[in-house]
């Protein structure tokens, strides 16, 4: 069980943009280096790159949810 | 007069708009996210209406949630400050309808500049130079050959329904436009459903030079220009005014035609008619009008003494235009540049963080607009914006002096900021010279990223 966490403080994005599909869905497995979200900072985009490689991801931080640096993101079995 | 204002906006504009509705005794209610319960802004406020969440599409942007905090604060007035609504004709038009004052022109004069194509046309038919090109569409090569004897060499070649920079060709003579402009209109069509082009002359190297208006509907005065050809990703870092590439023929010739087109569209409140201007052949074409108070008002405030805010607030409450424009005139030179949460050495990477030790400038000829205290933790969900640091003298020289003197005063322990960019470029030969041009920080900042660690 490992936890992929908010790399910066801002608002996080499932998708690059509106309209299409997440990154990374409910049960997809994750690589390390795969994008799992996008970070808004002031203004400018930031990929989330997962450092850990693991199974069936599922998302703790929703769509355009505000997060703090540190927080969690999603979890990986 | 108006006597309670909503301020629909945050950071350092809100406060600068309340501070001016203080001045004239009217009463100011603050909106805000639940992200900024702690902003300056709301602190200064009489009062304060919680809008929504954090994201500004949420808050800030929440048209409806805005225009009933007005009513249930029982204001008279909304100023939408800069960027979110500002220049929304919707949110415009929502007031106005709410039966609330607009501090800014109405939906219709919005839509008008908003709109390139017809901002342009307004612009033309006001005798204002616009960037020689195709008044709209371009049918065929034919009618394409026609308008190049207007446009010359190179040309920019743009499709209709593109935007962000895609679908642009640009071409150095006939031989490269003959080859481009059916390719130009092939892509177009399989891009994005549409054949259509513009044209539009290419502008190498270009000053970025504006005018500030005043205007209550039916009369307008200008006051007088401002430089800002320090650009970045074309976001503006340092502006200055007077701009000294002008002549004092050229100067009258920009500010009235700035002042004539203010005049044909009825416009009301205050406004910017940007221009970009040719060093080489002493010309300047319009680029757009923003319709709403700029970030780098302060400078035009700093010569000319007037106080835009508040005239804005005096018009929107119903009163003609007071000055007259014999009665602007130039003081000496202002300069302000944008103390923005980033770090300029590492490619201007977002900082927030939270305000330890603060030292603000001050002293003769120094304004610090912020909304910075010691303790506020600046939120990621905005922009970088944290303060503007303008400075005034008798000369362009003493101006640079005065601004090394008070970067030098200021202190904003707890986060990176863009100070060090304005230390090294006030050090600089070209810019003490004033020898730049749109592009000249990007390439100056290839070069010199060594020099703006902290």
């Amino acid at each position: 069980m490992a936890q992929i966490l908010s790399p910066l403080p801002g608002t996080f994005y499932r998708s690059p943009s509106p309209g299409q599909p997440a990154y990374k869905n409910d049960g997809d497995s994750v690589a390390v280096g795969d994008v799992i979200g996008l970070i808004e900072v002031m203004k400018s985009f930031h990929e989330v790159k997962s450092e850990v490689a693991g199974s069936n991801i599922r998302f703790s931080a929703d769509n355009e949810e505000p997060v703090m640096a540190g927080a969690p993101l999603a979890d990986l079995d | 007069m108006l006597k309670k204002l909503l301020v629909a906006n945050r950071g350092e504009i809100a406060v600068r708009v309340i501070r001016a509705a203080k001045d004239l005794g009217i009463r100011t209610v603050a909106v805000h996210s639940a992200a900024d319960a702690t902003s300056l802004h709301v602190l200064l406020a009489d009062e304060a209406v919680n809008i929504g969440p954090p994201a500004a599409k949420k808050s800030y942007l929440n048209i409806d949630a805005i225009i009933e905090a007005a009513k249930a604060t029982g204001c008279d007035s909304v100023h939408p400050g800069y960027g979110f609504l500002a220049e929304n004709a919707t949110f415009s038009d929502a007031v106005t309808a709410a039966g609330l004052v607009f501090v800014g022109p109405s939906g219709d004069a919005i839509r008008l500049m908003g709109d390139k194509v017809s901002a342009r046309s307004a612009a033309a038919a006001a005798g204002v130079p616009v960037v020689p090109g195709s008044a709209g569409r371009v049918e065929g090569i034919e009618a394409a050959r026609h308008i190049l004897i207007d446009t010359g060499f190179p040309v920019m070649i743009k499709a209709a329904a593109g935007g962000g920079g895609r679908g642009i060709r640009i071409a150095n003579n006939l031989a490269e436009f003959e080859q481009a402009f059916p390719q130009a209109e092939a892509e177009a069509l399989a891009a994005f459903g549409d054949g259509g082009l513009y044209m539009e002359k290419v502008i190498g190297k270009a000053r970025h030079i504006e005018v500030q208006v005043l205007a209550d509907g039916k009369n307008a005065i200008h006051c007088y220009e401002r430089e800002c050809s320090l650009q970045r990703r074309r976001q503006k870092v340092w502006e200055e005014a007077p701009s000294r590439a002008l002549s004092e023929e050229l100067r009258e010739e920009l500010c009235s035609s700035a002042v004539a087109l203010a005049k044909a569209v009825g416009y009301s409140g205050a406004g910017t008619v940007e221009y970009l201007y040719d060093d080489e052949a002493n010309r300047f074409f319009f680029i757009e009008m923003n319709t709403r108070i700029q970030v780098e008002h302060p400078v035009t405030e700093a010569i000319t003494g007037i106080d835009l805010v508040a005239e804005m607030l005096r018009i929107a409450g119903g009163e003609p235009l007071r000055i007259r424009q014999k009665d602007v005139s130039v003081r000496g030179h202002a300069i302000e540049v944008r103390i923005n949460a980033e770090d300029p050495s590492k490619d201007f990477a977002p900082f927030p963080g939270t305000v330890g030790d603060l030292r603000l400038p001050g002293g003769p000829g120094v304004r610090f607009d912020s909304m910075l205290y010691p303790g506020y933790q600046v939120p990621p969900f905005y922009d970088s914006l944290l303060a503007k640091l303008i400075v005034h003298a008798e000369t362009r020289e003493a101006a640079i002096t005065r601004l090394v003197r008070a970067l030098g005063e200021l202190k904003i322990d707890g986060m990176k900021t863009t100070k060090p960019l304005f230390l090294a470029l006030a050090a600089d030969p070209s810019v003490q010279a004033g020898d730049v041009h749109t592009r000249w920080l990007e390439g100056w900042l290839n070069d010199n990223a060594a020099k703006l660690a902290d």
